[in-house]
């Protein structure tokens, strides 16, 4: 065999080069075939699979379009401000600021600190979003599933979105609740929980970072999903180029809440000097 | 070995607006007391022994299916493990949606005049800091007897209370536990009647009275 030497190894190795996978990141993001913004403004194109996990740092004002490609991915987020991870999102002060408990399109995802991280733009999955069951966790998919470890075949979400967190220097204390899109679940009126599953295969959210943002991602089933099955698909993350959400753009007074959230959030950039 | 003395029940008045904490020992009860009724207070609990396993909103409410604590709610950490089980309720149901006020979420709550007001997230933050803790310790919490309803279009707010004076909460530590307490002293919405009182905690080592 060739790669019996380091010559052939090197050889082998690098004959791997090009290969296409179903999940994998596209890079430069600019090689996606699908442009959903100016050309050139891609910064980042990659397909998770399910029971896997990405992060990465955007900057304010990049748009980040997720896609549930076949009906089953479940995206469960953090964000947290890049480089101060105090400043993380509260799904707390999400659901109570804003008076509700349910994502759709011109929800904003709050930091507790007042201020908005990422402004939910557009929703094609109808509402099938959740702000109150968190993820799911290595021992509870242990019970469900046998095992809930990152190289199991049935990976927690906290177990990966611990992994996203340590790449960023951070520890599983700088993990606070997170959201998921893509599978819905409702409060009826005695508090119970139900689960109403995804919307189907194709539906999407986009979300507007207005602050610098270390997003960690995590695409695993939902904790409150009643299949025996682990049952997760490919999640799309694709991100581009364009601006935060200013003044005049109905979003910035779309509730007084939502508008002091903008109001602060500007003004913590604008007092370090960034228009 | 442990006393008489040490077994007797530990009994602290928190005044309206304070802070307080406490390890509660694995297997010992602690009864938080709504002395004058329809007040807030907003809880946090720790493994004693691990502060970075720590109280999961989320876990708990998917656990059990419902949004509402009450008798029978066991309380999850974000590992997953049990931290306290509601032994006694006599209220009814209490929150875990709202989280804690801050100064920070009063000024979008209901404008930057409250910003000088104190806030939840203050007296979390100054008392966790006595055991080491810091501001990414601090995660969605309990308020006990707050009462936050969620309509079928997902509206959800903090409404008047449905507590009374001398109600009660009665909690088992299931493992050794740390719990932070805010007298939650917001002014501005109906948690606690737009009037903090006073709570009682109480820590026992046997059954609850």
């Amino acid at each position: 065999m060739a790669t019996a030497t380091t010559y052939g190894a090197r050889d082998h190795a690098r004959a791997q080069a090009g290969t296409a996978a179903e999940h994998m990141p596209t890079v430069p993001a600019t090689d996606w075939p699908e442009h959903p913004c100016e050309a050139g403004h891609l910064v980042w194109a990659e397909t998770v699979a399910g029971g896997g996990y990405t992060h990465r740092t955007v900057a304010r004002g990049t748009e980040i379009r997720l896609t549930d490609r076949h009906g089953d991915a479940c995206a469960h987020l953090l964000l947290l401000a890049a480089g101060r991870p105090w400043e993380r999102l509260s799904t707390a002060d999400t659901v109570k600021v804003q008076w509700n408990a349910y994502l759709r399109a011109g929800r904003l995802l709050l930091s507790s600190h007042g201020r908005v991280l990422a402004s939910l733009v557009t929703d094609t999955a109808d509402g099938r979003h959740d702000t109150l069951c968190g993820t799911s966790t290595l021992a509870g998919n242990t019970a469900r599933y046998g095992d809930g470890a990152p190289h199991s075949a049935s990976p927690a979400g906290r177990e990966l979105l611990k992994l996203a967190a340590l790449k960023n220097g951070l520890e599983p204390r700088d993990l606070p609740p997170s959201v998921s899109f893509f599978q819905g679940v409702a409060v009826r009126d005695d508090g119970a929980l139900e689960f109403t599953g995804p919307a189907g295969p194709g539906g999407s959210v986009t979300l507007r970072a207005e602050q610098d943002l270390t997003v960690l991602l995590a695409n695993v089933p939902h904790p409150l999903d009643p299949r025996p099955a682990y049952t997760s698909t490919a999640l799309e993350v694709l991100a581009w180029t364009a601006g935060p959400t200013a003044p005049g753009d109905p979003l910035w007074d779309a509730t007084p809440e939502g508008r002091r959230a903008f109001l602060n959030t500007a003004e913590y950039h604008t007092s370090k000097g960034i228009r | 070995m442990s006393t008489p003395a040490d077994r007797a029940p530990r009994t602290t008045a928190v005044p309206a607006r304070a802070a307080w904490s406490a390890v509660v020992p694995a297997g010992h009860h602690l009864t938080l007391t709504d002395l004058h009724g329809n007040q807030a207070v907003d809880f946090l609990v720790y493994d004693a022994h691990d502060t970075a396993v720590r109280y999961s909103a989320p876990d708990t409410i998917t656990a059990q299916g419902n949004v509402f604590l009450t008798t029978g709610s066991v309380l999850l950490s974000d590992e997953h493990t049990p931290l306290m089980t509601v032994t006694e309720d006599t209220c009814g149901r209490h929150d875990t949606l709202g989280g804690a006020c801050s100064k920070e979420s009063n000024t979008l709550r209901y404008g930057h005049h409250t910003w000088s007001q104190h806030a939840c997230m203050d007296n979390f933050l100054s008392e966790g800091a006595r055991h080491g803790l810091g501001p990414r310790d601090l995660v969605p919490n309990i308020n006990w007897y707050m009462n936050v309803p969620v309509e079928k279009d997902g509206t959800l707010g903090i409404v008047d209370g449905i507590s009374a004076p001398g109600l009660r909460v009665t909690l088992r530590a299931e493992t050794d536990v740390l719990v932070l307490v805010s007298n939650c002293p917001q002014i501005n919405n109906p948690c606690n009647g737009f009037d903090p009182t006073a709570v009682e905690m109480t820590i026992s080592d046997g059954t609850p009275s």
